[in-house]
C-alpha cells in the first residue's frame, strides 16, 4: 500500500506547488468561503508584523489566532507554503493509517459476531470482505488531498489546515489506542477552536471498548478511566494556555481568541449560518439567540454518544461534520475533513436516500458562491440576500448529506440484527420507517 | 448702586456713550476687576483665481484665574458659557472648528488658520482631571448644546489620543498626552444654527464693530466656510510673569465672486456681505482691516479704495507681508458719508507662488470588500527638505492591515523615523497611525494602506447607508523652512492673523494642512429582512435539529398498512359495543 500513498502524495504536493506559483493563489487567499477572520492567513502576517512594531497583536481586532501559531510562524513565516503543503500531508498520512486500523478492528469484530452466530441468514450480503475493504484507506487519503475545498483551503494559507492535521492525528491515536497522545492531540485541537472539546466523549467511548471497560454509570473502572483521561486532558491544556501566557506575558489572547469565537463581533460573510443572522438580529435578542447557536453546536454530544455508543468512529463522524456545519466561523477545509471520512462509509450506499439530490445540490452551490458574491460585491446588481441564499442551501444540503448517512447506518445496524428481507404478518413485503 | 455681578454691561455701554450725563457705573468689590481686553480685524486677501480669502479675528484677554477655587462670577467681555466651561471640566486649551467646504491649497495658498471639513475638537485637560474620558463625553456634550451642533456623536469610536500631533498651543509644560483627545465628525454640517450662538459669544454681539459683517444668507453662500473658537493661556509680557486666557474666534470665508468668461470682477465689502461697516465695536481696543496688497506693491494688480495711507507689514506663513490698514476706531475712516465700503477693481493678473506643503488623499480599488487609502505629500520647495507628521485616524470599519504600509518618495523606499499605531477594536476605538515622515524637495511622497471594509449590524447603518461613511481628515503637520526669519517674541503687538501659531525659531514656521476627508462605500445587508432572516437561518438550524431528533429518538418498525376511513369508524363502534374489531 505504501506505493499508491506515495504516489498519491506526490500528485497531490505538485497541485498545491503549481497553484502557488500561480496567480491564482491571491485571489484564493481573499476568498472568503475559504478563509474567515479565524484563518486567514493575511491576519497571521498582520499579527507578525504589529509584533514588529512592538504592539501586541491582540490589542487590536484584527488577529484571533492562538499564541502558539505566533510562536510556530515567526520561526516559519517564511516557509509557510511547505508548512501548510506538510499539513495536508500528515493528516492524509494519519486519516490512511487510522482507517486502516479502524478496519482491521471492524473485520475482526464481524468474524466473531459471524462465528457467534449472530447475523440473521438473509443479511449475508451485508457482510463486509476484505477485498472490498482494501482500498478504503486510499480513497479515504485521496478524498482528503484531492478534495477541491483542502486545495484551496492550503493555497489560500488558512490555518484550517493545521487544525485538521491536530484532530486526524487525534484521531489516529485514539484508533491506536494510545490514550495520552490522544488527550494531547485532543487537548490541543480545543485550544485551536474551542469546539472539538466535542469529541471527547468520542475518544472516551472509542478507548473504554478498546479497554473492554464496559460503559456503566455505577461501575467503578468506567469512572477511574474517565477520570484519567479528563486529568491528561485538563492538564495538557493547562500547559499550553501556561505557555501562551508566556508568549506575551498576558492574558489578553483569552478575549481576542475564545471571546471572539463565542461571542461572534465579525459579520464577515463565510459559508456558515451566523453572519447573516447576526447582522439582521434585533439588538435586544442578540445575546439569546447567540446562547441558542452556541449551545447548538455542542448539544447534540450526549443524544448522539447514547445512540452511537457502541460505533464510537461513526460517532466521530457525525460530531466533525456537526462541528463543521454549525461552527461560528466555517470555511470548506472544515467541510473537507468530514467528507474524507465518507469512503469509509461506502458500503452503506444502498441505503442513500437522498445522494443524488445532495450531491447536485452541493455541486450547484459551490459554484455558485463566487458568481453571487462577484454581483454582490463587486457588479453591484445583487444583494446579500442572494448570497444568502445559497449559504442557506448549502447547509441544508450538508445536513442532508450527514442525516443521510445516520439513516443507512442506523439502518444497516437494525438489518443485521432484524434481518434484510422483511416479512409482514400476512407474509407481503414490508416496508420500515421511523417510529 | 452696585450693578448685578453677573449683567454683562456692553449694550450699557453702547448705550452710554451718547450721554455723557448719565453717572457713572462704579463698581465696589473687595476684589480688583480682572483685566480684559478684545480685539478684533479682519484681513482681506485677494486671490490668484479671483476668489477673495476674509478672515475675522475676534480676541478675548481675561487675566483670571478659572480654576482657583472661589467661583469666577463676574463676566464681562468673556461669555459666561465658555467660562463656565472652561472652569467646570478643567480645560486647559480647546479648540473646536466647524467647516463646509475643503480648502483648495494649490488655488488659493495656504489658510492662517486650517480647519478640516466638518467639525474638529481637540483639547487638553489639566493635569488635576482623574477620568479623562469621562470628562470628554460631559465635554462634548455640553458644547454641543453651546454651538447647536452634533457633537454628541463623538464617542471612543471617532476619538483618539494623538502621541505626537497637536502639541498645546497655549503656554503650560505639561506634555503628557494622557490628557489630550481628539476627534472629528467630517460629516457634521454647518449653517445659521452654528452660526448663531457663535456671534452670540462676541462681546459685541453682531451689532456693532466687524460682526455687523456676519450674515448668514451670504455667508454660506460661498466656496468655503470655516468658523472657529479657540481658548487656551497665554503669557502677558515677555517674563511670563502673569498669564491670561486667549479666546479666539475666528471665520474664514472665500468668496468667489467670478463669473467665468468675464474676467476678474470688482469686489466690494457690501456686495461680499451685503452690508457696510459704520462703526467699530466699542468695547474694542483695537478694530482694524487689513487688505494684503504684497502681490501689488504699485497698484498694478489691482486698487484699492477709499486710499489709506497706513500700511503695516508682518510676518505671516514664512513670507513677510504688507498690508493696507483701516483703523475703524477713527473717525475719519468712516468718512463724510459715515460708513466703509471698501472696493478693490482688478487690472491685471499674475501666477502665484506654490504653497511649499500641500497634501491629498484618495481612495483606489474596486468592489466592496476591499480598498487602499493613498495620501500624497508634495514638497515645492526647491532645496530643503523637511520633516511632517502624519496623523490618521480611521474608523474601525475599515481595517487597515499595517504590514501593507508602504511609503515611497520619487519611486523609492522612504522609512519613516517614528510610527506610532494603535490598532483599532471593533465599536471601541479607530486605528490611530501616526508617522514622521522626511519629505525630499521638490518632490512627492505617496503613503498607501490596505483596509478591508466590514459588515455592520442594520442597526449601526447610517439611515443613508448607500452615501457612504466618511473618513476624517488627515493631519500633516510640520515646521516648514521659512523663506524670511520669522519673529520669536511672541508678546510683541502683532496683527491677530500672525500671532496664532507660536513660533519657537526664527528659520521656520509651523504649519498645519488637513487633507480631503474620504467617502467609502460599505457593503449591507438587506434591511427589509430581519424577521425573515430570523426565520429563514432558525428554519435550516431546525432541519437539522429535526431530521437528528428524528434519528436519535425513534427506531426501525415494520409499517402496519393502516385501515381504511371507514372500517376505522367501524372499529370504534365495535369497541362500544364491547365486540372484537374486524
Amino acid at each position: 500500500m505504501a506505493a499508491p500513498l506515495t504516489l498519491l502524495l506526490l500528485v497531490a504536493v505538485t497541485v498545491r506547488a503549481a497553484l502557488y506559483r500561480s496567480s491564482l493563489a491571491d485571489l484564493i487567499s481573499e476568498r472568503v468561503e475559504v478563509v474567515s477572520p479565524l484563518t486567514a492567513w493575511k491576519r497571521v502576517v498582520e499579527g507578525l508584523a504589529l509584533l514588529d512594531l512592538g504592539v501586541s497583536p491582540y490589542s487590536g481586532d484584527v488577529f484571533h489566532e492562538t499564541p502558539l501559531i505566533i510562536y510556530l510562524f515567526h520561526f516559519l513565516v517564511d516557509y509557510a507554503e511547505i508548512t501548510f503543503m506538510l499539513a495536508d500531508v500528515i493528516t492524509a498520512v494519519a486519516l490512511y493509517l487510522s482507517v486502516k486500523d479502524y478496519n482491521k478492528q471492524v473485520f475482526r469484530k464481524q468474524k466473531y459476531a459471524l462465528e457467534a452466530d449472530r447475523y440473521p441468514l438473509d443479511c449475508l450480503e451485508l457482510i463486509r470482505s476484505p477485498k472490498e475493504m482494501q482500498y478504503i484507506p486510499l480513497k479515504v487519503a485521496m478524498f482528503y488531498l484531492l478534495n477541491p475545498f483542502t486545495i484551496l483551503s492550503c493555497v489560500a494559507k488558512s490555518t484550517c489546515g493545521l487544525n485538521n492535521a491536530v484532530i486526524a492525528l487525534f484521531v489516529l491515536s485514539t484508533i491506536k489506542g494510545n490514550v495520552l497522545l490522544s488527550a494531547i492531540f485532543l487537548s490541543l485541537a480545543t485550544y485551536q477552536s474551542i469546539y472539538p472539546l466535542t469529541l471527547c466523549a468520542a475518544a472516551l467511548l472509542y478507548l473504554l471498548q478498546r479497554q473492554y471497560i464496559p460503559v456503566n454509570l455505577r461501575r467503578f473502572s468506567f469512572w477511574w478511566f474517565v477520570a484519567q483521561y479528563a486529568f491528561m486532558y485538563l492538564g495538557s491544556l493547562f500547559v499550553i494556555v501556561g505557555l501562551s501566557f508566556f508568549l506575551l506575558g498576558s492574558w489578553d489572547f483569552l478575549p481576542s481568541v475564545y471571546g471572539f469565537i463565542l461571542s461572534v463581533p465579525d459579520l464577515t460573510p463565510n459559508i456558515g449560518l451566523f453572519w447573516y443572522f447576526f447582522a439582521e438580529m434585533f439588538e435586544h435578542f442578540r445575546l439569546f439567540f447567540l446562547c441558542v447557536f452556541q449551545i447548538n453546536v455542542f448539544f447534540y454530544t450526549v443524544p448522539l454518544s447514547i445512540k452511537l455508543k457502541e460505533h464510537p468512529v461513526f460517532l466521530i463522524f457525525m460530531q466533525l461534520a456537526v462541528i463543521s456545519i454549525f461552527k461560528s466561523y466555517p470555511t470548506v477545509g472544515d467541510i473537507a475533513l468530514y467528507m474524507a471520512f465518507l469512503p469509509v462509509w461506502s458500503h452503506l450506499h444502498r441505503f442513500l436516500r437522498n445522494i443524488f439530490l445532495v450531491s447536485c445540490v452541493l455541486l450547484a452551490c459551490s459554484a455558485l458562491f463566487p458568481v453571487l458574491w462577484h454581483l454582490w460585491i463587486y457588479a453591484g446588481s445583487a444583494n446579500s440576500n442572494f448570497y444568502y441564499a445559497i449559504t442557506l442551501l448549502f447547509n441544508v444540503a450538508q445536513i442532508l448529506l450527514v442525516s443521510d448517512y445516520f439513516y443507512a447506518f442506523l439502518r444497516r445496524e437494525h438489518h443485521l440484527s432484524h434481518g434484510l428481507y422483511l416479512k409482514r404478518k400476512d407474509g407481503s413485503e414490508a416496508t420500515l420507517v421511523l417510529k | 448702586p452696585a450693578p448685578k455681578p453677573n449683567q454683562p454691561t456692553s449694550f450699557e455701554a453702547t448705550a452710554d456713550k451718547e450721554d455723557t450725563s448719565a453717572p457713572e457705573t462704579v463698581v465696589q468689590s473687595s476684589v480688583p476687576q480682572p483685566k480684559d481686553d478684545f480685539q478684533e480685524e479682519l484681513v482681506i486677501r485677494p486671490l490668484h483665481s479671483g476668489d477673495i480669502y476674509a478672515s475675522f479675528q475676534f480676541r478675548t484677554l481675561w487675566e483670571t484665574d478659572f480654576m482657583r477655587g472661589n467661583k469666577v462670577s463676574h463676566y464681562r467681555l468673556f461669555p459666561k458659557s465658555l467660562g463656565q466651561v472652561i472652569s467646570k471640566f478643567s480645560v486647559r486649551e480647546l479648540h473646536i472648528s466647524f467647516t463646509q467646504g475643503y480648502w483648495r491649497t494649490m488655488q488659493w495658498g495656504q489658510p492662517f488658520l486650517p480647519s478640516p471639513p466638518g467639525a474638529e475638537l481637540w483639547v487638553w485637560f489639566q493635569d488635576s482631571v482623574t477620568d479623562v474620558d469621562g470628562t470628554w463625553k460631559e465635554l462634548t456634550n455640553v458644547l454641543s448644546g453651546i454651538f447647536c451642533a452634533s457633537l454628541n456623536f463623538i464617542d471612543s469610536t471617532n476619538t483618539v489620543q494623538p502621541s505626537a500631533s497637536f502639541k498645546p498651543l497655549g503656554i503650560g509644560n505639561v506634555t503628557d498626552h494622557r490628557f489630550l483627545r481628539y476627534a472629528t465628525l467630517p460629516r457634521e454640517i454647518v449653517c445659521t444654527e452654528n452660526l448663531t450662538p457663535w456671534k452670540k459669544l462676541l462681546p459685541c454681539g453682531s451689532k456693532a464693530g466687524l460682526a455687523v459683517l456676519l450674515k448668514s444668507e451670504k455667508l454660506f453662500h460661498s466656496s468655503f466656510h470655516s468658523q472657529a473658537v479657540h481658548i487656551r493661556p497665554v503669557c502677558q509680557d515677555w517674563q511670563c510673569k502673569t498669564t491670561s486666557w486667549e479666546l479666539r474666534q475666528t471665520l474664514n470665508v472665500v468668496f468667489d465672486l467670478h463669473t467665468p468668461g468675464q474676467g476678474k470682477l470688482e469686489w466690494s465689502l457690501f456686495k461680499m456681505f451685503s452690508r457696510t461697516l459704520t462703526e467699530a465695536c466699542p468695547l474694542a481696543s483695537s478694530s482694524k482691516i487689513y487688505i494684503d496688497i504684497t502681490d501689488d506693491p504699485q497698484g498694478e494688480q489691482f486698487e484699492v479704495s477709499p486710499a489709506t495711507h497706513l500700511l503695516s507689514q508682518a510676518m505671516v506663513l514664512g513670507d513677510r507681508r504688507t498690508f493696507s490698514v483701516y483703523d475703524l476706531t477713527q473717525q475719519i475712516t468712516f468718512g463724510t458719508v459715515r460708513s466703509l465700503n471698501l472696493l478693490i477693481r482688478w487690472k491685471s493678473s499674475e501666477d502665484m507662488l506654490r504653497p511649499l506643503l500641500h497634501a491629498e488623499r484618495y481612495v483606489a480599488g474596486y468592489g466592496l470588500q476591499t480598498g487602499e487609502i493613498h495620501t500624497l505629500m508634495y514638497n515645492n520647495h526647491p532645496y530643503r527638505s523637511f520633516p511632517v507628521l502624519l496623523l490618521d485616524s480611521v474608523p474601525w470599519y475599515l481595517r487597515l492591515y499595517i504590514h501593507t504600509l508602504t511609503v515611497t518618495s520619487k519611486g523609492k523606499d522612504n522609512k519613516p523615523s517614528y510610527i506610532h499605531y494603535q490598532p483599532s477594536k471593533d465599536r471601541v476605538r479607530p486605528h490611530l497611525l501616526e508617522m514622521l515622515v522626511q519629505l525630499p524637495p521638490n518632490s512627492v511622497t505617496e503613503v498607501t494602506v490596505q483596509f478591508e471594509r466590514a459588515l455592520l449590524k442594520w442597526t449601526e447603518y447610517t439611515p443613508d447607508p448607500n452615501h457612504g461613511f466618511y473618513v476624517g481628515s488627515s493631519v500633516i503637520s510640520s515646521l516648514v523652512p521659512s523663506i524670511v526669519a520669522m519673529d520669536t517674541n511672541s508678546t510683541r503687538e502683532q496683527p491677530l492673523f500672525s500671532s496664532f501659531f507660536p513660533c519657537k525659531e526664527e528659520s521656520s514656521y509651523f504649519m498645519r494642512v488637513y487633507t480631503e476627508p474620504l467617502l467609502v462605500n460599505l457593503p449591507t445587508p438587506d434591511f427589509s429582512m430581519p424577521y425573515n432572516v430570523i426565520c429563514l437561518t432558525c428554519t435550516v438550524v431546525a432541519v437539522g435539529y429535526g431530521s437528528l431528533y428524528n434519528l436519535l429518538t425513534r427506531s426501525f418498525q415494520i409499517e402496519e398498512p393502516s385501515p381504511g376511513l371507514a372500517k376505522r369508524i367501524a372499529n370504534i363502534i365495535r369497541k362500544m359495543r364491547g365486540v372484537p374489531p374486524l
